[in-house]
């Protein structure tokens, strides 16, 4: 019993001086810290793998999370370079707060509002105005005052002056990904989500795209955080994202390229 | 499949289990032993579990963090906590202590007076005492806590990703594997690793559980 104890001791002493000393043993490479929203992370898992092959040098360590909390987490000086934010709100609030450098900011990417039905629906949904047809009974909504995509929908909805209408056969979701489950299950005949978790979607189909001019756009935006101890490797590594390799990766994910200059 | 959360989180939570194990019997100890005040500390330990864990996350960034005098501290002598291993294991330890310090504090309070007061006069010192008499007499409980507070530990999420991040084969456990799962779509991974979950917890309460048994019918 006693030696089991001290077997067990030893191992686990063994345990926390590997675990300790493993997180200390690459430093050649330059390591470029991104905080990205958590929506990105298979786009940026391509994207790291790409840009180590050219760039020896450069080790990218991504973090992911909701933009809300990486604010807070830059807010609070943790080790960060460079930020990706879903949201406009959070990059402004930083570049406000002088933590991010303002020159550095640009739109990084784009996404649609889509609405999708079930395959093989039969309540006949080709645009955003045959949800108020007879043959919807329900439609999946994200929660308007808590969901982002759920205040897009009740613009878009606004844009068609049937959002009334609409409001009467919504059920509420308390995330996107709820939505895009309910339309999935065919619980609900029709939804609306970002273009990328369609791209995700099983058993669903793309019934219309909302037009740029019906909402607000969205768009995901990178800057470099001041603080940083490695601008150069920063600034190129933010030159790669607005590359058309990168345009490509994203595209892959549902995401569309920004239109225009700026 | 990259199984590297499963190595994080394994690791992570036997580190914190081992500090938490520590700490949580000393301070019910200590606790126990006291003449007054008791309560005070009992809330204080306790916190934790009241508190939100996004919320512990928080002040455990705004303790570590830079801005902090502790973090800058820490970073002049070259330690680094938010985004290491190190910022998971405080988490972990963090949210899983009130649960070791509760049901050790329960078990110490079950052991009759009348056994230290006898080992006492018997001329036993008092750590032999606690060690020989008091903690053999309240380890079905102190075991039952430990393995509480290190399925605790497996299961934290939201203090985790605040201050250890969601850095893949790094500080990604496999909670916050879940949750980059599903956020980006990935549903089947998702699936995946709430099965490993599952598991890991299903055989090693099922293995404590048994031990726990034969334990008792030895001591019978």
């Amino acid at each position: 019993m006693k030696m089991k104890r001290i077997a067990l001791a030893a191992a686990l002493a063994a345990l926390c001086l590997c675990g300790c000393s493993s997180a200390d043993a690459k430093k050649e490479r330059t390591e470029i810290t991104v905080l990205a929203a958590a929506s990105l992370t298979e786009s940026c898992e391509d994207i790291e793998k790409m840009y180590e092959a050219e760039h020896s040098g450069t080790d990218l360590v991504f973090s992911f999370g909701g933009s809300g909390a990486l604010q807070i987490q830059i807010e609070e000086g943790a080790p960060a370079d460079i930020f990706l934010s879903a949201g406009k709100k959070q990059m402004d609030a930083l570049v406000d707060e002088k933590l991010v450098d303002s020159s550095s900011v640009n739109d990084l990417l784009e996404n649609k509002v889509v609405l999708i039905v079930p395959e093989g629906s039969k309540a006949e949904v080709y645009s955003f105005e045959d949800v108020i047809s007879d043959k919807v009974g329900v439609i999946a909504l994200g929660e308007p005052s808590s969901v982002p995509v759920g205040q897009y929908s009740e613009e878009i909805f606004g844009y068609y002056g049937i959002l009334d209408e609409v409001r009467a056969k919504a059920s509420y979701g308390s995330d996107v990904k709820q939505v895009l489950s309910w339309v999935e299950t065919g619980d609900a005949d029709c939804g609306v989500v970002y273009s990328t978790d369609a791209q995700n979607g099983k058993n669903i189909r793309v019934a219309a795209e909302a037009p740029e001019e019906s909402h607000s756009r969205i768009i995901y935006k990178a800057g470099i955080v001041a603080s940083t101890a490695h601008e150069k490797e920063a600034e190129e590594f933010m030159k790669f994202l607005s590359s058309d390799e990168c345009s490509d990766v994203f595209a892959g994910y549902g995401f569309s390229s920004v239109g225009g200059a700026g | 499949m990259d199984y590297s959360p499963l190595v994080i989180s394994i690791k992570a939570s036997l580190i914190s289990s081992v500090i938490v194990f520590v700490l949580g019997v000393t301070a019910a100890w200590g606790v126990t032993a006291m003449r007054r005040g008791r309560f005070i500390f009992d809330t204080l330990f306790s916190l934790p579990m009241v508190l939100p864990p996004t919320v512990t996350g928080f002040f455990l960034l705004i303790i570590f963090g830079k801005n902090s005098f502790a973090g800058e501290l820490l970073s002049r002598m070259g330690i680094s906590v938010v985004f290491t291993l190190k910022g998971a294991v405080i988490a972990a330890a963090v949210v899983s202590f009130p649960i070791m310090y509760t049901t050790a504090r329960g078990a110490f309070d079950q052991v009759s007076r009348l056994y230290s007061d006898a080992a006492k006069n018997l001329g036993m010192s008092g750590i032999s005492t606690f060690l020989r008499v008091i903690l053999p007499n309240a380890s079905h409980g102190i075991i039952g806590g430990l393995m509480l507070s290190f399925a605790r530990a497996m299961g934290e999420f939201g203090a985790t990703i605040m201050i250890a991040g969601n850095i893949p084969r790094r500080t990604q456990t496999m909670s916050v594997a879940v949750y980059t799962a599903m956020q980006s779509g990935n549903r089947e991974l998702a699936f995946r690793w709430v099965l490993i979950i599952l598991t890991i917890s299903f055989v090693s309460i099922i293995s404590v559980r048994l031990w726990n048994e034969s334990l008792r019918r030895k001591s019978r």
